[in-house]
């Protein structure tokens, strides 16, 4: 009986097979094959060891880092203010900060592209006020500025379902006993959310580090990331490129997963660690 | 409940939709072509006058069109690539030799466009659209002659210097700049080109696509790199920006020819011949030229389209400016050599 | 003191939100200018809805993206929630190499997955844009709807469906009756998730299709050739559906709020 339940599962597990594993596997393959086939090392030294690759790799760290760090900062006040609201309040608000989300994302990067404009409002506003224009399109801090909109909300998700959650008593004990409004914050309030603030960063920093339509739409070309260069490779490169394209691939796949452990090691840390703390 | 139901009545709502659209057993033409690099009112005329359907789809550049065109299992049945990715396709047998029985209106098509170079008896081709590449720019913001590539490289006009996004043509300039040839395989020429291309990068406002078009319009930058038949379109009395111009340096350009080609895996080669066909008579032919701007072979729809447009030198420049200009070709596998430069330079941050 | 404090929160939460809708807002208000511009205001027009409606690129894009979005959330709720039926009752370990390869599409950046499936039809030889995206959506969405589905079946017991199969019920049947009506909830979830996440996908179609484009790839495709104010009729439109459709759903059931605030996390997590 046990084993009738299970074949319902089979016709998922075929799919899986062709549709999930076989193109990873596709990936490992290409990516450990020469461009005239074969198994070698090459296309791997090659992606590691290009002197752009590992430049345009490194620039795509910094600025994910970056946007992440910025996101955090904006996102954590919001998530805090909210978790500290009424209920009903707060639930609204809630859903005010996630429906852009739903809106389209390059319908949220094209806002910007014609927000920045030349012509945009932005200018329009400059020039009202006597100002000469600027330019705002096509520079880093447009990148920059494209990311953290579009990501911002994934921070401040699961920062607030964590601060939700916490105990308002510990606050209020803490307080009780003398600590400050800030030492409040810093001895009770930020360790408990320690394991937002990581899933937080984590959801942020693995989109931010694989994009590839925001810099195009938002730098003008001008300022190339890992994502821009694999779809370099495919796009317009061809067939004759999937070697170094999967390896390229392959090695973001790697980063992403090595950054995930590293958060999912730091969540449990701080889970011990919390509890210690307090 | 009440959900399910709503997600029930949208999708048979959809599924309407969607029926009404793939309900006709009409043959459709799958077309692969640039944006902006058709009046697409005629895609509709031409369904209503054969029944044929065209499902239009574009891209960004030839590198882009050639990659779709050398996979296994290419979908297309006409496209309209650049004469160096037309070399390249015969050399690769990609390419259907086309019926010219079924194109008599190739007898409109002016003898300068027949039988060139890269396509020799246009066996694989016929002409659409042709031009050349120059510099657009603001006559209120640029108050030197543009005469040469170097204007681009002045540094009075920092951030205010748009260039294309594609090997060939930003390679190009800068190869021409150099005085080099635009099909040179010496790797020193290359190299620097590269250099010259790093050092211009930080008074480069963008790279660009199409969107070189909008934002000269709009007076978003005062010198780019365009096509012929983008200079007209941003040149345009009523769309486009009084204050732009057109110049072709002195010392010659890249003179382009772009063509109508059927992949050789097309199995609707009839109806893609109806097609070309179609856009080669003379009045389609003019009102898809003066509509996208670009210059047409078509000797009889130039005719049509009046002095306004025969007399024009950025549309018909003289045969002097051509004589001095280049036409690409297909470099074979040494194109990686361009490929690691322009990457180098696009990749180049202070 | 405490009056100060509750401005202060109410100021910065106010400017968040003008941060995260002034874009919107301003497509919105230009997409009623009666000329191009998107600095200045000419005068009021519909003229960029008549032109959106009558553009049949954009609306053969805009049927593309329903049709692919409502039959690749439909299959997948289907082959996902007897997947997740079938995953349960397995044993510990080939249940835990399953779930870990399903997690794959979630972990995976859409890029790495977009990609591989380019590759993947390629060798396949699988013709048709239109096929290549909904396989390339089901995929993706499937794992989506196995985890919404799982934590409902771990709450429900299975006892009711030995119980019903005791009393002679054919599985089929046990399951219709017994087991689906339980985990209803999760099976809808998924499904709206599914939905919302094909709605939006980019680049996943971008790399997997070929000669038909959903409206991501639309606008991908208009975004590099300059402005066109079509695009934000296209954009009030969408961002008055998305609304509406929230509104109606977070009206509906204050309670459900927490399921679709784990729903959030989890699309959230899918890397963009």
């Amino acid at each position: 009986m046990k084993l009738k339940r299970q074949a319902f599962s089979y016709p998922y597990i075929v799919w899986m097979l062709i549709f999930i594993l076989a193109p990873m596997v596709l990936i490992v393959y290409f990516a450990f094959s020469s461009a005239e086939g074969g198994l070698s090392l090459d296309s791997i030294i090659t992606a590691l060891t290009n002197e752009i690759y590992m430049k345009v790799l490194a620039r795509s760290v910094w600025i994910a880092l970056k946007a992440t760090v910025i996101c955090l900062l904006l996102g954590y006040p919001i998530a805090y203010i909210l978790s500290t609201m009424k209920k009903r309040t707060a639930a609204i608000l809630y859903v005010l900060f996630i429906v852009p989300m739903w809106m389209n994302f390059l319908l949220r990067t094209y806002a910007w592209q014609v927000l920045l404009d030349s012509n945009g409002i932005f200018n329009s506003i400059l020039s009202l006020l006597g100002l000469p224009a600027q330019q705002f399109l096509y520079t880093e801090g447009a990148v920059m500025l494209g990311t953290v909109y579009n990501f911002l909300p994934f921070m401040v998700l699961p920062i607030y379902s964590v601060l939700v959650k916490l105990d308002r008593s510990l606050v209020e004990a803490a307080a009780d006993l003398g600590a400050n409004p800030v030492l409040c914050f810093i001895k009770v309030v930020l360790p408990q959310s320690v394991p937002g603030i990581i899933s937080g960063i984590t959801m942020v920093f693995i989109p931010a580090i694989t994009t590839f339509a925001i810099s195009r739409l938002l730098g003008g070309g001008k300022f190339l990331l890992y994502g821009d260069l694999i779809e370099n490779q495919f796009i317009t490169l061809g067939q004759s490129a999937w070697p170094v394209g999967s390896a390229l691939s392959f090695i973001l796949l790697v980063l992403v997963l090595i950054s995930m452990a590293i958060m999912r090691r730091a969540e449990h840390d701080a889970g011990e660690q919390g509890g210690m703390l307090w | 409940m009440k959900k399910i139901a709503i997600v029930l009545v949208l999708s048979m709502l959809i599924c309407c939709f969607a029926g009404c659209g793939a309900s006709s057993d009409a043959v459709t033409l799958n077309v692969l072509n640039w944006g902006d690099y058709i009046d697409e009112e005629l895609l509709s005329q031409f369904t209503e006058e054969t029944g044929i359907r065209i499902n239009y789809t574009t891209l960004a550049n030839n590198e882009e069109m050639l990659v779709k065109l050398q996979q296994e299992d290419c979908i297309y049945d006409l496209c309209f690539p650049s004469d160096y990715i037309i070399e390249r396709l015969i050399s690769m047998d990609l390419l259907y030799e086309i019926n010219k029985d079924n194109i008599p209106n190739l007898q409109y098509i002016d003898d300068r466009f027949l039988d060139l170079s890269f396509d020799p008896g246009n066996k694989y081709s016929i002409p659409y659209m042709w031009g050349t590449v120059g510099i657009l720019y603001n006559t209120t913001m640029v108050d030197d002659p543009v005469d040469s590539w170097d204007i681009l490289w002045n540094e009075k006009y920092a951030g205010q210097i748009l260039m294309y996004n594609s090997i060939r043509d930003s390679m190009g300039v800068a190869l021409m700049k150099l005085g080099h040839s635009l099909n040179t395989r010496d790797e020193a020429h290359i190299l620097a080109a590269e250099e010259a291309l790093i050092a211009q990068k930080p008074i480069v406002q963008a790279y660009l696509g199409d969107d070189i078009k909008d934002r000269m319009i709009g007076g978003g930058g005062a010198l780019a790199i365009v096509y012929s038949g983008d200079a007209m379109w941003c040149m345009d009395e009523i769309e486009g920006n009084p204050d732009l111009a057109y110049a072709v340096p002195e010392s010659g350009s890249n003179l382009w020819f772009d063509n109508i080609i059927i992949p050789k895996s097309s199995t609707k080669t009839a109806e893609a011949e109806a097609f070309i066909n179609f856009l080669c008579d003379p009045e389609v032919a003019a009102q898809n030229a003066e509509y996208i701007g670009y210059s047409t072979p078509n000797a009889a729809a130039l005719e049509m389209m009046g002095a306004d447009y025969i007399e024009n030198e950025t549309y018909n420049p003289p045969q002097e400016l051509l004589d001095k200009c280049e036409i690409f070709h297909d470099l074979g596998d040494f194109i990686n050599v361009y490929n690691d430069s322009w990457m180098r330079v696009i990749s180049y941050a202070e | 003191m405490k009056k100060l404090r509750s401005f202060f929160r109410g100021t910065y939460l106010g400017l968040m939100l003008i941060f995260l809708y002034a874009p919107i807002l301003v497509l919105m208000v230009f997409s009623f200018n009666g000329s191009k511009s998107m600095g200045r205001w000419t005068g009021f027009s519909f003229r960029w809805y008549e032109a959106l409606f009558r553009d049949t690129t954009i609306m053969d894009a805009l049927m593309v993206t329903l049709s692919v979005a409502l039959i690749s959330a439909l299959v997948a709720t289907v082959i996902g929630t007897f997947a997740a039926i079938g995953i349960h009752s397995m044993k510990k370990g080939p249940r835990g190499v399953v779930e870990n390869i399903s997690r794959l599409p979630m972990v995976n950046p859409d890029l790495v997955t977009g990609i591989s499936f380019m590759m993947l039809f390629a060798m396949l030889g699988i013709k048709g844009g239109y096929t290549r995206m909904l396989i390339a959506h089901i995929t993706f969405n499937i794992p989506y709807v196995i985890f919404s589905v799982m934590p409902k079946l771990r709450q429900s017991s299975n006892l009711l469906y030995e119980a019903a199969m005791d009393l002679g019920c054919p599985p089929m049947m046990a399951l219709r009756k017994v087991v689906i009506p339980d985990i209803m909830p999760g099976i809808i979830s998924g499904f709206v998730l599914a939905f919302t996440l094909s709605l939006d996908d980019f680049v996943v179609s971008w790399f997997a299709t070929d000669g038909i484009q959903n409206l991501s790839i639309y606008i991908y495709g208009i975004a590099r050739r300059g402005i066109s104010p079509k695009i934000n009729a296209l954009c009030t439109l969408m961002f008055i559906a998305v609304v509406t459709l929230l509104t109606f759903v977070n009206v509906r059931s204050i309670k459900e709020e927490r399921e679709q605030e784990q729903a959030q996390k989890r699309l959230a997590r899918r890397t963009k």
